[in-house]
């Protein structure tokens, strides 16, 4: 067997040929010359919202030869969240991640700073709400990109016919379908008689005082109503204040007409109080609505959601928007900016909100128009208020304007609703105070 | 002692015969080979146990941002809250009520399983192990819509009886009362079934001693049967002390906590601290907080357990 050995000549000339070869080759653009795209969305409640997100990825793909992979990630019991932190800490995993309010805030140090994305896209679509930039900029940064699906107001659903009958209310008119608000006499005092009026008829209005984020957003907005703040935007406790008291007895008035179970409450006993026809009004967005659309029409039918009442220092609806994060360890990052001025443009949102059946909110100002929240029924425009179309009430998250690091303890330890309930169970005032006083203190910790 | 003999002896003569290198004769031993053969298994332990319980450790010496080290800085930042103290208090509830309930009513239904008449006390076991065999995350969740606040089928049953209704997960008292209610609903089979097999491994000839000396049933108990599975026992209390302190899945479907914290355990509220408020660090470290206590308490226990073994 002989063996052939490789002279130093010959292996120069096949090394310069090899080179020439590589140099000269023309460029063959492959079906996916731009790379690679990971992406974590969040799984839809609403049946086949997800397709759309899937055609729109997809379609962007093929035309910027891109390959994407899409993993649709449920928020139940807090997988979202949990895959966050997890690809936080292992610097790994999707380019593009969707995270709920807190989160961008959370890994602000593992986001990529997404500026370039977003100022184009407010020039274009209009500016974003106040909360949007409170929980999604830092520093003049941007740190995530506000998502359409998932976004959402958790304003009143209310039942047509039980607001009419114990209340003498009509929501309607208050709040007519392509038309503004006519809610000058829709105030908190009015909202406690009606809660009065609607449990004394067997109707409770249907509002937890649990953990979970429905039982808190209601308290955010309605703590905010009346100026109180647990802690301030610069970071100071700000507990022991009128305006705190102020809501405390107002909530304590509150609880006395809700379902004595609205302690334990979680964010699907609302839903299930409006849908099974025992109470007059919940607030949610309108997923309960859509369910009770295909389980009971006939309630379905006599839902409208409308806008919250005022209090002494304006009017607040309880928003959550959810953000398209980009991490900092992504290796496509150009190709997944693309993606995301792609999801941001006009016809994207109106395809992410009809496939919802109205329930996404866009961010940005206009953007609330949008035909789908007109023509959704039935009845009829009973989504028309539910995008804040007039502006006609401020759009804001619990535990705000304190600085989001500190709101997020706030917020996820419930210290609104619990405040209430203590106060409300019989707790002296004082005592409730402190002890609101000492658990803020503790979320100070950096 | 015969292997160590023979291995002695093998190697003696081995280097009188061809000097063999040293690592020959480090590779020829039974306890290398022994070595090898369990590797993966180390290796697998290492990765899966080892590695996480180190990195916890680790993440608990870090501060919220998880870029400094601060020691124990974190536990004496627990040391200081109220609301830790009553998450600690109130796993030391939860986890020796359930424990205590679950070795009793297993105690009880494995005395009765065990004189069924051997023929028909298969069908009883297994039935009896249904709950235990369940996966708890889908047990509590028809747990959940039983106590579901306001459709809740107990106190549908009970309305019949002219009660209630009764709050079971919005009321402070009754909503502890259903997380532990469930827990040892869960876990007293697994107390039955290591009882039962206690108690068949107690020899006739003690009871029937103890019947000619005139012994009534309790006295049976009392100084046969419960000597006779004092290790048993203890082995079973210590196990499912450890897993129902560390227990997680019936509290957060039930009522994550609430009302206002008061069904907290260390699991659910380092979840709501670690993960909800995105401080992964004081999660840790109330996750580590019963690591030493339930240490100890367990070098005790199975030290009682090998001296009692040594007796025998």
């Amino acid at each position: 067997m002989s063996r052939k050995t490789l002279t130093r000549r010959q292996f120069v000339a096949a090394t310069a040929m090899s080179s020439a070869a590589l140099i000269t080759a023309p460029y063959v653009r492959g079906a996916y010359a731009a790379g690679k795209l990971s992406i974590g969305f969040w799984d839809h409640w609403v049946p086949n919202a997800n397709d759309a997100s899937t055609a729109m990825v997809k379609a962007w793909g093929e035309k910027e030869k891109v390959e994407v992979s899409i993993d649709y990630i449920t928020s139940n019991n807090n997988k979202i969240q949990l895959t966050v932190a997890a690809e936080a800490q292992a610097k790994s995993g999707h380019d593009i991640l969707q995270m709920p309010t807190w989160w961008p805030h959370a890994y602000a140090e593992n986001l990529e700073p997404v500026n370039d994305v977003m100022e184009p896209l407010i020039k274009q679509n209009g500016e974003v709400n106040g909360t949007v930039k409170y929980l999604g900029q830092a520093g003049g940064k941007w740190l995530a990109v506000p998502a359409i699906p998932g976004s959402q107001i958790k304003g009143p659903c209310s039942r047509i016919d039980l607001m009419k009958k114990h209340a003498g209310i009509d929501v309607q008119e208050m709040y007519p379908a392509g038309a503004p608000a006519k809610a000058d006499n829709w105030t908190l005092e009015t909202f406690l008689k009606a809660a009065e009026a609607c449990h004394k008829g067997g109707v409770p209005f249907g509002i937890g005082l649990g953990e979970t984020t429905d039982s808190v957003d209601t308290a955010g907005a309605i703590f905010q109503s009346f100026g109180a703040e647990l802690v301030n935007a610069k970071g100071d406790v700000t507990v022991k204040t009128d305006a705190v008291r102020q809501a405390l007895e107002y909530y304590k008035k509150l609880i006395a007409f809700l379902p004595p179970d609205a302690p334990s409450w979680d964010d699907a006993s609302n839903n299930k109080w409006l849908i099974s026809g025992r109470g007059a009004m919940i607030l949610n967005p309108p997923s309960a609505w859509a369910v009770a659309r295909r389980d009971a029409p006939q309630i379905a039918e006599q839902c409208w959601t409308h806008g919250m009442p005022s209090g002494p220092k304006g009017r607040f609806a309880p928003y959550l928007p959810y953000f398209w994060g980009l991490w900092s360890f992504s290796k496509n990052k150009e190709a997944a900016k693309s993606l995301l001025a792609y999801l941001s443009q006009p016809s994207s949102i109106e395809k992410f909100v009809a496939a919802s059946g109205g329930y996404d909110l866009p961010a940005y100002a206009n953007m609330t128009t949008l035909k789908t929240w007109a023509e959704e029924g039935p009845p009829k425009g009973t989504l028309y208020h539910y995008p804040n179309p007039n502006n006609h009430q401020t759009l804001s998250i619990a535990a705000s304007p304190a600085p989001p690091k500190i709101a997020q303890q706030i917020y996820f330890q419930a210290t609104l609703t619990k405040m209430a309930l203590r106060y409300a169970q019989g707790e002296k005032m004082e005592a409730t105070l402190a002890w609101a006083e000492g658990e803020c203190e503790g979320f100070m910790r950096s | 002692m015969a292997d160590v003999v023979v291995e002695q002896g093998q190697t003696v003569r081995a280097a009188r015969a061809r000097k063999p290198t040293s690592l020959r004769n480090v590779l020829g031993r039974k306890s290398t080979v022994a070595f090898f053969l369990t590797l993966p298994l180390i290796l697998l332990i290492a990765l899966l146990v080892l590695y996480p319980a180190v990195y916890s450790v680790h993440l608990a010496t870090l501060n919220k941002s998880m870029q400094k080290f601060v020691g124990f800085g974190n536990f004496l930042f627990l040391f200081k809250r109220d609301t830790f103290w009553m998450v600690v208090k109130q796993s030391c509830i939860f986890a020796v009520t359930a424990v205590f309930f679950k070795a009793l009513i297993g105690f009880i239904v494995a005395h009765f399983v065990h004189n069924i008449p051997a023929k028909g006390q298969r069908k009883w076991r297994g039935m009896l192990l249904v709950p235990w065999v369940i996966p708890p995350a889908m047990s509590t969740l028809a747990w959940l819509w039983l106590f579901d606040p306001s459709y809740s089928a107990f106190n549908y049953t009970l309305s019949f009886f002219g009660i209630g209704p009764i709050n079971w997960l919005g009321d402070n008292l009754w909503a502890r009362f259903s997380v532990i209610l469930v827990n040892i609903w869960y876990g007293a089979p697994f107390f039955m079934i290591m009882y039962l097999a206690a108690l068949k491994s107690v020899p006739d000839q003690l009871y029937e001693a103890a019947a000619i000396d005139g012994a009534n049933w309790w006295q049976k108990i009392w100084y046969v049967t419960l000597p006779m599975m004092r290790n048993i026992i203890a082995i079973t209390a210590l196990f499912s002390l450890i897993v129902t302190f560390a227990n997680f899945d019936i509290v957060r479907i039930l009522t994550s906590g609430g009302p206002l914290d008061q069904t907290h355990i260390f699991a659910t509220w380092a979840f709501k601290v670690g993960i909800e408020g995105s401080d992964i660090p004081l999660g840790a470290s109330v996750s580590l907080f019963m690591v030493p206590i339930l240490a100890i308490a367990a070098i005790f226990i199975l030290r009682d357990v090998s001296k009692r073994g040594n007796e025998a």
